[in-house]
């Protein structure tokens, strides 16, 4: 860790322990320093602003609720993305409670639905072709399935390292590579030529 | 299809991954320029990338922290109440026992409506009336309760009249206090100089058995 991450998780421990004692003002200031990584992932998770903030709060919420259960000696920001991925998937799977269509169909290697089925949030090319960037960028994450989708943005968006990645979602260095792998192909693959 | 070894592609990632070895790059970009397949494979998976990388930082809206801050659970006042008892042990001791023993005397005050008098003897009752007869000398303290006290003797201590009446007659002689109860802050008053008593006379009189 380069020492100016050193004196901000001394920081943050300091309000986190202020918290714990019972000052609820201290967590203002955890709020104010995170919010707009966090609104950020959200975002790029949901695709929608209001769901985003809604989903952000949450995460804050919760975090608020569970102080007392972080690790102080790992990093905050960590565990506050781990509590904000994990809603904002539970909400994604929430909207498709039937089947995903970009589930792996079962004894094929790598091959998701949506490469057997017209997935209907694709839309037809003239219509991609005329999308701002910004507004293309979150199509396509949209387009992810939420195991590619939130790999992809913590990896590319909020450019975290891997083994950071890995933390966050409590997976597997290993899986992690292989999601980021997945999810650069079926990028390129939903992308086409751009 | 691709029919170059696989190996060349989980190269690809593992360059993209940043975290390729040096025989394997070395490997890999041998087989890219001579494998246009391949290479534009890598291509569109840089641009694919390169294409996500582009999103612009997205803050969080104006008043998001104070729309956190409202959403918090309330502090429970409880815990305001446990903060405030450790920040002062001496004082919420002494609002406990303040509490505990104003609610047994004022429940005392309360219930203890029998007559009741002090044995002594000499004491003449009849009903509720009491009588230190004239001539006579009581030594010790009277305490009367819900009853009528007529002193017409003396009264060789103190006097106490707890809501009732109290005669003293010409002839009279009380040596020590006398008062009489009819308040409820009265009569705490009086239990609290009663229990203060007690405690330094136990205390006093245990004393000679420690040493």
């Amino acid at each position: 860790m380069e020492r100016r991450d050193i004196a901000m998780n001394q920081l943050i421990n300091k309000r986190i322990n202020e918290v714990i004692k019972g000052n609820q003002e201290a967590f203002e200031e955890i709020v104010t320093l995170f919010q707009h990584r966090l609104y950020h992932v959200c975002y790029r998770m949901l695709g929608n602003r209001q769901e985003a903030e809604d989903i952000a709060q949450e995460a804050f919420v919760r975090a608020y609720i569970n102080i007392h259960t972080f690790d102080q000696k790992r990093k905050f920001s960590t565990w506050l993305f781990r509590i904000a991925t994990n809603l904002c998937i539970d909400r994604i799977r929430k909207r498709k409670p039937d089947y995903y269509l970009d589930a792996e169909v079962p004894g094929t290697e790598g091959l998701t639905m949506y490469s057997q089925v017209a997935s209907d949030v694709a839309l037809p090319e003239e219509e991609v072709a005329r999308m701002e960037t910004e507004e293309r960028i979150q199509y396509e994450i949209g387009r992810l399935s939420d195991k590619y989708r939130s790999v992809i943005i913590l990896r590319y968006i909020e450019e975290l390292p891997l083994q950071e990645i890995s933390d966050i979602l409590e997976l597997p260095l290993g899986t992690v590579k292989t999601r980021v792998h997945r999810g650069r192909a079926a990028l390129k693959k939903q992308m086409g030529n751009l | 299809m691709n029919t170059c070894p696989e190996q060349i592609v989980h190269c690809m990632h593992a360059y993209l991954d940043g975290d390729i070895r040096h025989d394997d790059e070395q490997l890999l970009m041998k087989h890219l320029a001579e494998c246009p397949s391949c290479q534009k494979l890598m291509d569109d998976l840089t641009d694919a990338i390169e294409f996500i990388e582009q999103a612009e930082p997205i803050e969080a809206p104006v008043g998001f922290v104070n729309d956190v801050m409202a959403r918090l659970p309330k502090e429970k006042s409880q815990v305001g109440i446990q903060r405030w008892l450790r920040k002062h042990p001496l004082l919420a001791a002494a609002a406990m026992f303040f509490v505990l023993m104003s609610a047994s005397i004022f429940s005392g005050y309360g219930n203890d409506q029998q007559f009741s008098v002090t044995k002594q003897p000499n004491l003449i009752v009849e009903g509720e009336t009491v009588t230190v007869p004239e001539g006579e000398v009581i030594k010790g303290d009277i305490i009367v309760k819900n009853g009528e006290l007529r002193i017409e003797g003396e009264v060789d201590g103190n006097v106490t009249v707890i809501r009732g009446s109290k005669y003293m007659a010409s002839t009279a002689v009380v040596t020590g206090t006398s008062e009489e109860i009819d308040q409820a802050f009265d009569w705490l008053w009086y239990k609290i100089k009663e229990t203060v008593k007690d405690i330094f006379k136990t205390g006093d009189g245990e004393k000679p058995v420690e040493e």
